[in-house]
This record gives C-alpha cells, structure tokens and sequence, in this order.
C-alpha cells in the first residue's frame, strides 16, 4: 500500500469562543516517525483527541489510510489500526497487566461479543498478552494488579497495550513524561524498536530523547502549525527556536 | 473456602419447605423474586456503572402484559409468559436506546422519568389496567401438570428460576463481554479507543437486564395473583437500588444479600412500625458508613482481616 497514512485537512476545534486547533493539515506517510512538539496549550493533544476520535472536530477532515474518517467514532478508527496512549494514564488499576493488555486484544476481536466463556477460554489471548509486556520488560509481573507498579511501568504497560494491537499508526501522547533517566532511555529504546509497518505520530517534550526518534516534526503553536517538515529543518527554523526551543 | 460458603448458602436454600410454616416460606418466595429483580438492576447499576431509578418498568411491565394476556385475553401460561418477556425485551430494547444517550445523572433521571411514564398510565388508562384498583383475579401457573398454589410448590419454581437466574448472571458478568462491560463502566473513553463500542455494550446489559427484571415480574404476578401500579413506582425501583447498593454493587452474591434485608425490613417492621421507611434507611446508613461497599464486601474484609490477610 502507498499513500499517506494519516492526513489532517483543515482541522478546526474550539471550546466556546477558545480555537485550539485552528486550521491544521499535515501528511504523514506510512512507516513515518511524525514527532509533534509546541509548548504547553498549543493544541497538541487537543489534534490528538480528534484523530482518535475523542474528540469531533468543528470543520476540516481526516483521512486514515486514504479513508475519510472525520466521523467515526473512536472505536472504529481502533479497528481500522489506529491505536493511542494516553498522556494520562488510564490503565485498570484494580486489574492485572496481562488483564490490561488481553482487554487490548479482545478489543479487536469477534470474541469481545460472546457471553458464555470467560476471557481464560482463550489462550492465545494471554499468550500473546504475555508476549508483549515480555517486549516491554514486563513480563515478571504480569500477575500483578497496575496499582502495585511504579509509574514508569505504568508507561511501558501502556505502551504495551497498544503494541499489542499491532496498530497501523500509533499515536503516543508524552510516553516520556514523568520517567526517570533510566525509564526514559528503556522507552526511548522500546519505541525505536517498533516495527516500520506501524506509522507512529508522538507529542513530547522531551526533546533531547524524542528528536532521535524522528524524522520529521510538526511545530504547533495557539493550534496552529507554525513549521512541519524533516526533523533537521524543523530544529534549525527560526521560528521553531523562537516558539518553542527558546534560544 | 468460597464454595464452601455458596454450598452453604445453597445448602440452606434447600431447608424452608422441610423447617418452616406456610408464612415463612412464602417470605422465602418473595426474597427470591426480589432477589432476581436485583441481579438484573445490578447488572446495570453494579457492573455496567448505569445507574436506574426506572427499573420497576420492566417488572411491571412484564407482570401487566401478563395478567391482560391470560385474564382479559384467555391465553395459556406459557403463550402469556413468552407474550410478556418478549414485550419487557422489546421495550427495555427502546427504553434503551433514549435512555443510553446520556450517563450518569442524566442517565438517571431519563430512566426515572420513563418508569414515571409508565406508571402515570398504569394509573390513568383504567380501560386497560384497571387504574388503581389493579387487575385482581390471576391465576398461578402449573408447569408439567404441577400446581404452584401451594406455598411449598411455588417456592421451589422461584428457587430454581432464581437459580437459573443467578448462573445466567454469572456467567454474562464473568464471560468476555462481562470484562468489556467492566471496562467499560471504570474506562469508556479507554475502552473506545481499544476497539469497543461503549454504547452497544450498554445497551445490550440494559436489554439483558430487562429481561431477568421482566421475569421477576412474571414471578411477582404469579405469586401475588394481582397486580396494581405500585409494582411500577418509584418506590419499587428505589427499593431494589438501595438492596443492591447495602448488599454490595458489583458483587453476585450482595443484591440477593440486600433484597433480602429490604423485604425482611419491610415485612417485619412494618408490623411494629408506621414509618417502617425510617428504619429501612437508618440501617440503610449504618451499612454505607460502616461497610461503604455494601454488607457482602464488607463481610469478605472483616473474615479477611480476622485470618489475617488482606482480601
């Protein structure tokens, strides 16, 4: 398949009388690594929200894969290979990992709809469960319920989930945040290793990690995008040091 | 040692009819049909995080369509029955679907304000339901040959339907979809993105509901033999919230637990006292202060607590 994976068209969102997202388009190709910088309420996660579906935009289009997506609901931007994580944490706490990531799983499955046998009549499910909190170094811990595991692993777990999808296109909303050196560089080494089939689009701040990790970056600022383009260009604009990298 | 607590409680299910006279057993029976109209509110209110003050609407519902079916109508038991719940479902299908447009709150008061509906009718279209004199003269049914107008007989049909209704429940809650439902009532939004459909899910566990509250209505008219628009009231659906909220929401066991109280409640007190609601909430608050996750759960931490462990 040739194309782009993901494109944004004019997308406008605002809250009452606040645009967060003003006009946005970008194109990001199959296998791409799209990293979207800009400082704190420049529209970042508020265009994430819309590709996803959480959130309906008030003009503009997506296209995932070449198909209009721009009303569907999140569920079935999922099924078409679109996964996400967020830059809350919303795992299942009471649950345990392998649980989270099975849940994952089923998501895309004919098997989430029955109602006789419980999600253990499946093994496949929890082996390919353990499979990926095995690639994210988890693995020891599967058992265990989220609330016992610091946040770093909580992040990880998140990003396991959403691995576990095998998604088309991964959006990754600040996987570094809060982690500590040591965490970061196990993430930063996890998402390197993602597949190239995956086209993945990430927000982060972290500069330093997340600029090795792309090849191109999308600058937004008060929702709209000020520059976009190869990951060197973008770095060496002007206006991206004026906005964003303040030197 | 939790199936020695269930063989013990299944154990002692079987004893009424050996041990006890005509008035307890027919309590007995009445436990046991408030305790399949709370599994099915619990469905909604326990795993599916929907909240309904409109649940009596099925019950009623069911044993209306009932009573007209075979006393205005002539049609058999079984002909009625399959009448009535295919109705209950057809109409917790359409409640459903309005109902299922908001959460919390909102989901609430559209779901008390459906039932609301449907009560102002029983009371208003006497043509129909007799108004408030209700619908007098119904009949029990006798399954194989077998009379249920005998308080020892109609007991063991409610006890094997609410069996059938409890591992029905169990299996729905505990299956692949049960999990979804779960995920869906902690994470809707985290749920959507992971490829399931948060309202169909909903929807479904609120037909599914439906249905095990519209036979607990079919139960409730065969052992009253009568039927009048209190069995659609508010007090009816706020009744079988607050037994599955004391007995535990979320847990098989806690609705059963909490219907039984209310009923015990109603039952006893109401003989010694005019305002039998005022003691039915005092200890309603004891228990959500005491065991804020309802007597069944609460019960688990302390025989926990004393062996020592967490639960």
């Amino acid at each position: 398949m040739t194309g782009p994976a993901l494109e944004v068209i004019g997308l406008r969102k605002a809250f009452g009388g606040l645009a967060v997202t003003q006009d946005v388009s970008l194109v990001v190709q199959l296998g791409e690594r799209r990293l979207i910088i800009g400082p704190n309420g420049a529209g970042k996660t508020t265009l994430f929200n819309q590709i996803s579906g959480d959130l309906r935009p008030n003009s503009g289009q997506i296209k995932l894969f070449g198909a209009d997506i721009t009303r569907l609901p999140p569920y079935k931007r999922a099924q078409r290979g679109l996964s996400r994580t967020y830059q809350i944490i919303t795992l299942f706490a009471g649950d345990t990992l392998e649980h989270n990531v099975s849940l994952g799983l089923l998501g895309l499955r004919p098997s989430r709809w029955q109602t006789c046998w419980p999600m253990s009549h499946y093994p496949d499910i929890a082996a390919e469960a353990r499979r990926a909190l095995d690639a994210v170094g988890l693995l020891q811990l599967a058992d265990h319920p989220i609330s016992d595991i610091a946040y770093g692993e909580r992040r990880r777990v998140e990003l396991a989930v959403a691995l576990a999808q095998r998604p088309r296109i991964l959006l990754l909303d600040e996987p570094l945040a809060g982690l500590s050196n040591v965490e970061r560089s196990t993430v930063k080494t996890l998402i390197a290793s993602i597949p190239r089939e995956t086209t993945v689009v990430m927000i982060e701040h972290d500069m330093d990690t997340a600029l090795d990790l792309a090849d191109t970056v999308t600058l937004l600022n008060y929702g709209r995008v000020i520059v976009d383009g190869a990951r060197d260009v973008v770095v060496a604009d002007e206006r991206t040091r004026e906005v964003y990298l303040g030197t | 040692m939790n199936w020695i607590a269930a063989a013990l409680i299944g154990g002692s299910l079987l004893l009424p009819p050996f041990l006890a006279g005509d008035f307890y057993i027919n309590l007995a029976s009445q436990i046991l049909i408030a305790a399949i109209f709370a599994l099915s509110l619990n469905l909604l209110v326990g795993f599916g995080g929907m909240t309904s003050l409109g649940h009596a609407s099925y019950l009623g519902v069911a044993a209306y369509i009932s009573a007209l079916v075979t006393s205005r109508y002539g049609f058999g038991h079984g002909t009625a029955a399959i009448i009535s719940i295919s109705g209950t479902v057809a109409m917790a299908a359409f409640f459903g679907v309005i109902a299922l447009r908001a959460t919390g709150l909102g989901f609430l008061m559209i779901t008390l304000a459906l039932s609301q509906v449907l009560w102002g009718l029983a009371y208003r279209m006497s043509n129909v339901t007799n108004g408030d004199n209700g619908i007098t003269g119904l009949t029990r049914p006798a399954p194989f040959g077998i009379s249920l107008d005998n308080p020892v007989s109609f007991y063991w049909f409610a006890l094997i339907v609410a069996t059938i209704a409890f591992l029905a429940i169990t299996v729905f809650v505990s299956s692949a979809f049960g999990s979804s439902l779960k995920g869906v009532r902690d994470q809707p939004r985290r749920m959507a993105a992971l490829g399931f459909n948060p309202r169909l899910i909903r929807w479904i566990t609120f037909v599914y509901a439906g249905f095990w509250g519209g036979v607990s209505g079919l139960l409730y008219v065969y052992y009253h033999k009568y039927i009048h628009p209190t069995s659609l009231s508010i007090t009816s659906s706020a009744e079988a919230l607050l037994g599955v909220i004391a007995g535990g929401a979320g847990t098989l066991g806690g609705p059963a637990v909490g219907a039984a109280l209310v009923l015990l409640l109603k039952n006893y007190a109401s003989a010694y006292l005019e305002r039998w609601n005022m003691l039915l909430g005092l200890v309603f608050l004891f228990i959500v202060l005491v065991m804020p996750a309802g007597i069944v759960p609460g019960f688990s931490r302390l025989t926990a607590a004393l062996r020592g462990k967490s639960p």
